[in-house]
């Protein structure tokens, strides 16, 4: 078909049809609205999200250079809420001063991991075959490696850093997306509009960007929800063995670390860090949650 | 059935082929010569050729993974370079304390997310339900190793009760670190095993909830069956295969768990022996407790795998 047919067939009317697929996000999003999980976890998030973006400025504290030696290990008070740490720094700063760092890992790792994943599970599914079962097989190596353990495996040949500890569960991450994404792709590639579509001259890459990802977006978008919660709780675990974030950095999972030695005299140390990670853990679980349930089609009004 | 057990463990020879790969390629992508890493920074030239040469890390690549893996089928994994110890019997010691946590916790995950998922799909929508559900979500959303934490503070360093309480003046209940005692077992097995607990029970509760909607459920109940049978000969029984599969896959999350939940409770398992190692950049014991986790995981999920074939058989037959 040549560009300037494509010109003249269009429609001269002003008038659009409405797009089904505008629609649909619409009747989504009306159905999240009235989801409970969905909405406090969603409210939860840009909740956090503001922290992160507003927080830092306004700490009464600095997070790292406000060392009150002579008031360390100080008890939650009116001039330090959270309390103090070994060093007298204000924990309350250093929570808010961490919440940017948490999202970012727990955003980035996952934005890179499903990308990967999503582009191996499509090729896998809409090729099919050689192609197939050789990334698939690639999958399951790596699912078969035990959670956490490919994560640390990883951070170990890289090193123990932040931007490593990204990758790393960016990682471990992808075989879940390349898996979901493939199932779907096998789905939809079934049906006639795809046939249609090849019929029409459509090239692959056309086909698959333009008319399979659209419409496989909704196990995607809960999947990389529920992920961001996994990928923090793995991320913070991994600082918290001292192989992610270093201090002094304001991580939660290395703060934790720090004060499971003032476990006896300081336990405040240890409980606001990770009352700050289960926040973040459970907004992103509630919406992940609100949106399987709002995707269902079973639930579809 | 027999045919499918075949099928199923060749298909496991890739995987452990592809496991074993990335193993062994750990030593090799770690930026700098292996050599020199083991030998440490300003060794002398000729003890780093020493150690290059009895790793035989001068052969061609393919001939150092074919050496690492008939090594390891016989059940040398190499030496460690702490202790100057057998890899597999430096792990051959740690090996059954953590499979023994990932038990006893899988085994407290399936008792109390049973319970839970039952209760709540009987109670839908009630005010039981929806506390369960929101602990379980909690248990999901916390991450093991703070619980861990707290749990320590709260049972094994204590919090002092009112005078009124009979017998106990404290809660340190609990012993805070090592593996062994029951007082030593209990801190850790609940750390470990709250998020699987947490997940079995939410699959259950929808899993219950997908068979109580179903047909031959009302039919059974319109015969005038009791509730209580209705619910654990028929429902449950059809509601456990997909959570068959979520218990083998839990195993494996706990597994990796328990690097961190050892950690925080100083139990003496191949998860603490990882961290020991990387952190003292002893790679051979690395590799080779990574390589058994793995196997074993592996092993775990075929046996899954079986076990639902046969659960499904038996209900195809009925």
């Amino acid at each position: 078909m040549s560009r300037s047919n494509e010109h003249i067939e269009k429609p001269q009317t002003a008038i659009k049809p409405p797009n089904p697929r505008l629609k649909s996000w619409k009747s989504v999003f009306n159905k999240l609205k009235k989801n409970k999980s969905a909405v406090v976890g969603g409210v939860l998030i840009i909740l956090l999200i503001i922290i992160a973006l507003v927080g830092p400025y306004l700490t009464p504290y600095d997070p790292l250079y406000d060392q009150d030696v002579t008031n360390k290990l100080a008890t939650p008070s009116s001039d330090h809420w959270f309390g103090t740490d070994n060093f007298g720094r204000d924990i309350f700063s250093r929570v808010i001063q961490g919440t940017g760092l948490t999202l970012m890992i727990g955003f980035f790792s996952i934005l890179l991991g499903a990308t990967i994943g999503i582009f191996l599970g499509i090729i896998a599914g809409y090729y099919g075959k050689r192609t197939d079962s050789i990334i698939m097989r690639i999958m399951d190596v790596l699912l078969a490696f035990p959670s956490i353990l490919l994560a640390l495996t990883i951070v170990t040949v890289l090193g123990g850093s932040m931007f490593n500890v990204i990758i790393a569960v960016a990682i471990s991450s992808i075989p879940i997306f390349a898996r979901i994404v493939r199932g779907s792709t096998l789905s939809v590639k079934k049906l006639e509009y795809i046939d249609a579509m090849r019929a029409l001259g459509a090239s692959d890459s056309r086909i698959i960007f333009k008319h399979i990802l659209p419409n496989i977006t909704s196990p995607i978008i809960v999947q990389a929800t529920l992920s961001i919660a996994t990928a923090i709780l793995s991320a913070s675990g991994l600082s918290f063995l001292g192989l992610g974030a270093q201090p002094p950095t304001p991580e939660w999972g290395a703060m934790l670390s720090d004060g499971r030695n003032y476990l006896y005299n300081a336990p405040h140390v240890a409980l606001f860090p990770g009352l700050a990670i289960v926040v973040a853990v459970l907004a992103f679980n509630l919406l992940g949650d609100g949106l399987r349930d709002a995707f269902d089609p079973k639930t579809r009004e | 059935m027999f045919q499918f057990i075949i099928r199923r463990i060749l298909q496991t020879i890739p995987v452990l082929i592809g496991v074993s790969i990335i193993v062994f390629s750990m030593m090799h992508l770690v930026p700098g010569d292996p050599a020199q890493v083991i030998a440490g920074e300003g060794a002398p030239q000729e003890q780093i050729d020493n150690i290059r040469e009895r790793l035989g890390l001068n052969d061609p690549l393919p001939k150092q993974y074919l050496d690492y893996v008939t090594n390891a089928v016989q059940g040398d994994l190499g030496t460690s370079m702490r202790s100057g110890r057998d890899v597999s019997s430096e792990i051959g010691a740690r090996f059954w304390v953590t499979v023994e946590l990932a038990f006893y916790s899988t085994v407290l995950a399936v008792f109390v997310g049973l319970i839970v998922g039952i209760i709540s799909a009987t109670r839908k929508y009630s005010a039981i339900d929806t506390t369960l559900m929101l602990i379980a979500l909690f248990g999901l959303s916390m991450p093991n190793f703070w619980l861990g934490l707290m749990l320590i503070q709260w049972f094994a360093i204590g919090i002092d009760l009112p005078s009124w309480v009979p017998f106990f003046s404290n809660t340190a209940w609990f012993s805070p670190s090592g593996w062994g005692s029951f007082s030593q077992i209990v801190l850790p097995v609940i750390t470990l095993g709250t998020s699987s607990a947490a997940i079995i029970a939410r699959m259950t509760r929808s899993s219950m909830l997908d068979v109580i909607g179903q047909d031959y459920i009302r039919t059974a109940r319109a015969k005038g069956v009791k509730e209580q049978i209705v619910i654990y000969r028929h429902a449950l029984k059809n509601a456990l295969i997909p959570i068959v599969t979520v218990v083998g896959l839990q195993f494996g999350g706990l597994l990796g768990g328990a690097v961190l939940t050892e950690s925080v409770f100083a139990v003496n398992g191949m998860g603490k022996l990882i961290i020991d190692s990387i952190q003292a950049r002893d790679f051979p014991v690395v590799q080779g407790t990574i390589l058994v986790a793995s196997l074993l995981f592996v092993f775990v999920n075929l046996v899954v795998d079986v076990a639902y074939r046969l659960l499904n058989k038996r209900i195809d037959l009925d």
